[in-house]
């Protein structure tokens, strides 16, 4: 019974958007008048974790950045914006896909969200494709890892803007075998996201001549490594991939830097955010080398951005802050190009536009498989920080291209 | 052979360290006989603790391992005379219940104040390091850990069975009305008993914080293996909770050296065979229906 009436819904809201469409298509004016926005307004819907263990990371600051990327577009074009009146909606999709997938379609059917920004976590990532797709409304994800993004679940409204488990790997584990740390044991923790870095770094250690001797899983989540570090250790490394996220990390180094191995192997770490670093502590994590997307004091132009953000936020930003700022600028002025925020006229402007602002650098948003390649970095993390959230010392630019190869062969658009 | 002494020594390294968390909820569960879910919660709290007090005070290692658990004794105090003594009457499901919505109250409260990401905190001086013999080591830390967390058990241990204060302790709940006709307020031991058992747990998040991450969420996993522990040991038994933590220690320790993908499972399993072999744990008391 419950479940006809959720059909029922659907299919109203199916016929009504539909509907919509068809009016948009036919050119023909909006109910509110001479505007050519759906519901005379451009409604911006930010879908991540606000609460867990990536609310540092990107949270409700994003929402910050995104309010930044609004006043900078209303400067630039003033009177002649197509986007007069924008509205930033928020949600809090507790990394729990299912609570995504219903959040994203409030936002798109109620809310009337034109687009939806970051959703960190795969498969919260994945569910909201989905229903990107099925309601013709943009999507640019910025939080999550997963190259199904731009694989297998690939699709016209889909972008992915900021990184992926695969250029992780290319980063770190192609740069460090290159530069001589060939025999790799390598530690995962064991679910979907875990396993996937365990067999992208296995891959570009091999295809850099290194060798892994060892793939450890260790259960999800985990707090005592002591003995995982002690096995990891065997059969004398030149370096310790370690794969955990979050908590999971913090736990590792710290046990990794009270074991024997500290100082005699190197510890590499597949996906690290600054934000762990300034929880653990720089001296802590010194030394450690990872692939970061965006770093706030790489340059002179991230550091304006990064004060500016300051002076709102009184943080520093992550990647995140500063992708979800750039995919919000991005996508008003692929608005103010078409003239209308029509979903397929938007992404029309986006594929394969090149771009080159405060986060992306080379950046190009690749048509084949919507992936947004930019360049990253490699980067080394400081023994002291000369201030609060200065950790980093970025150690090579990994050009686009390399880090980012060929388009996903297992997407297709259609 | 040496590989094996390494993974021995780690997991009873692991193992005291379990002993004393699980301590306090033995303590609690024996005297009081409520489930205090909390525990978990509460050892956050005393890492959490022990980073502010260092961040915003000063205040290092070895001084928060005495002023925490003071200050978890008075959390305790206050969390048995508000809420937990009106439930203790009832079925133990309620305070079971209870602690288990404090938790999250604690839990959220701790995030909204510090954030998820965690909190930074250091191996105090003096303790870093390793201790090698042959091809087996240590870090210094873990083997001050496990030695300290065995000297607590034991003067628990002995404060329950060897004094008087523990006499009266353990008459007053076995016996509530005979003990209270020999003269003795029942009540007036319930309460410091309480912030007694929250206070080690306190402290085993002091111990917890140099290695271990400091986050809300550290507790919620951790009161997991803890319940293995007491259950495994006896419901309420010290010696119990103190034997089953090393055995629990150990067996990760060898699950993790030979079947990883396994080792959290095998602590579950051992749970499993000793609640269908004694479902009183190994050294819990038989209820009398």
């Amino acid at each position: 019974m419950r479940s006809r009436t959720v059909q029922g819904t659907v299919a109203i809201a199916a016929t009504a958007s539909l509907a919509l469409a068809a009016c948009g298509g036919a050119g023909g004016p909006q109910s509110g008048g001479s505007s050519k926005l759906t519901d005379d307004k451009v409604v911006i819907g930010l879908l991540n974790d606000q609460s867990g263990v990536y609310k540092d990371l990107s949270g409700p600051n994003s929402k910050v950045a995104i309010e930044m990327a609004i006043e900078d577009y209303k400067a630039k074009y003033g009177d002649k914006a197509v986007a007069k009146d924008i509205e930033v909606v928020t949600a809090d999709h507790q990394n729990k896909a299912d609570i995504a997938n219903s959040k994203a379609q409030e936002m798109y059917d109620r809310q009337k969200a034109d687009i939806i920004l970051d959703v960190p976590n795969s498969a919260a990532a994945l569910a909201v494709a989905t229903q990107a797709k099925n309601k013709k409304k943009l999507y640019i994800n910025i939080g999550a890892g997963t190259t199904a993004l731009t694989g297998a679940s690939c699709n016209k409204y889909t972008f992915h803007w900021a990184y992926n488990t695969g250029v992780l790997a290319r980063g770190t584990a192609g740069t460090i075998t290159k530069a001589g740390g060939k025999k790799w044991n390598i530690v995962y923790p064991d679910y979907a996201f875990g396993q996937d870095m365990n067999k992208s770094f296995t891959k570009e250690i091999t295809a850099a001549g290194g060798t892994v001797g060892q793939s450890i899983a260790s259960p999800f989540p985990s707090d005592n490594f002591a003995t995982f570090i002690t096995k990891a250790g065997e059969g004398d490394p030149d370096v310790i991939g370690s794969m955990h996220a979050g908590g999971d990390l913090i736990n590792f180094v710290k046990q990794f830097n009270q074991s024997s191995l500290k100082g005699k192997v190197q510890l590499a770490v597949g996906l690290m955010f600054i934000t762990d670093i300034h929880s653990l502590g720089v001296d802590q994590f010194a030394g450690t080398q990872f692939t970061d997307a965006w770093y706030w004091n790489f340059d002179a132009q991230n550091k304006k951005w990064a004060d500016r953000f300051k002076e709102k936020t009184n943080t520093r930003p992550s990647f995140a802050h500063a992708a979800n700022y750039s995919a919000a600028m991005n996508y008003l002025e692929a608005v103010q190009e078409a003239g209308t925020d029509n979903a397929d006229a938007v992404v029309g402007k986006l594929e394969g536009k090149k771009i080159n602002d405060v986060f992306l650098r080379n950046g190009e948003v690749r048509k084949a498989d919507h992936a947004v390649t930019h360049d990253v970095y490699l980067a080394k993390v400081k023994s002291s920080a000369p201030e609060e959230w200065d950790y980093e010392d970025i150690e090579k630019t990994i050009p686009a291209a390399e880090a980012y190869g060929e388009a996903n062969p297992a997407c297709s658009m259609s | 052979m040496s590989e094996f002494i390494q993974y021995t020594l780690q997991g009873l390294a692991a193992g005291g360290f379990y002993a004393l968390s699980a301590l306090g909820l033995a303590v609690i569960f024996g005297v009081l006989g409520v489930v205090n879910f909390s525990h978990g919660a509460c050892y956050m709290l005393g890492a959490v603790l022990s980073a502010v007090l260092l961040a915003e005070l000063n205040v290092g290692f070895w001084a928060a391992l005495v002023i925490v658990p003071i200050l978890m004794f008075g959390f305790g105090v206050l969390m048995e005379r508000l809420l937990v003594r009106w439930l203790l009457e009832l079925d133990p499901l309620y305070n079971f219940l209870l602690t288990f919505g404090l938790t999250l109250v604690i839990v959220e409260a701790v995030k909204q104040r510090y954030g998820v990401s965690g909190l930074p905190y250091q191996v105090p001086a003096g303790l870093g390091g390793q201790v090698t013999v042959g091809s087996v080591n240590l870090s210094v830390y873990a083997i001050f850990a496990c030695l300290f967390s065995v000297v607590v058990c034991v003067a628990v241990g002995l404060l329950l069975t060897k004094t008087r204060i523990g006499m009266i302790v353990r008459a007053a709940t076995e016996s509530p009305d005979r003990t209270r006709a020999l003269g003795i307020n029942v009540g007036l031991w319930v309460t410091p008993v309480f912030g007694f058992g929250i206070a080690l747990a306190g402290l085993a998040g002091v111990l917890a914080a140099p290695t271990r991450a400091i986050t809300a969420e550290m507790g919620s996993n951790f009161i997991i293996i803890l319940f293995a522990v007491v259950v495994i040991g006896g419901l309420g038994s010290i010696l119990g909770a103190v034997v089953a933590g090393f055995l629990v220690g150990l067996v990760e320790a060898y699950g993790i050296a030979y079947a990883p993908t396994y080792a959290q499972i095998v602590i579950f399993v051992l749970m499993a065979i000793v609640v269908l072999v004694r479902p009183s744990g190994l050294f819990g008391r038989e209820e009398v229906a």
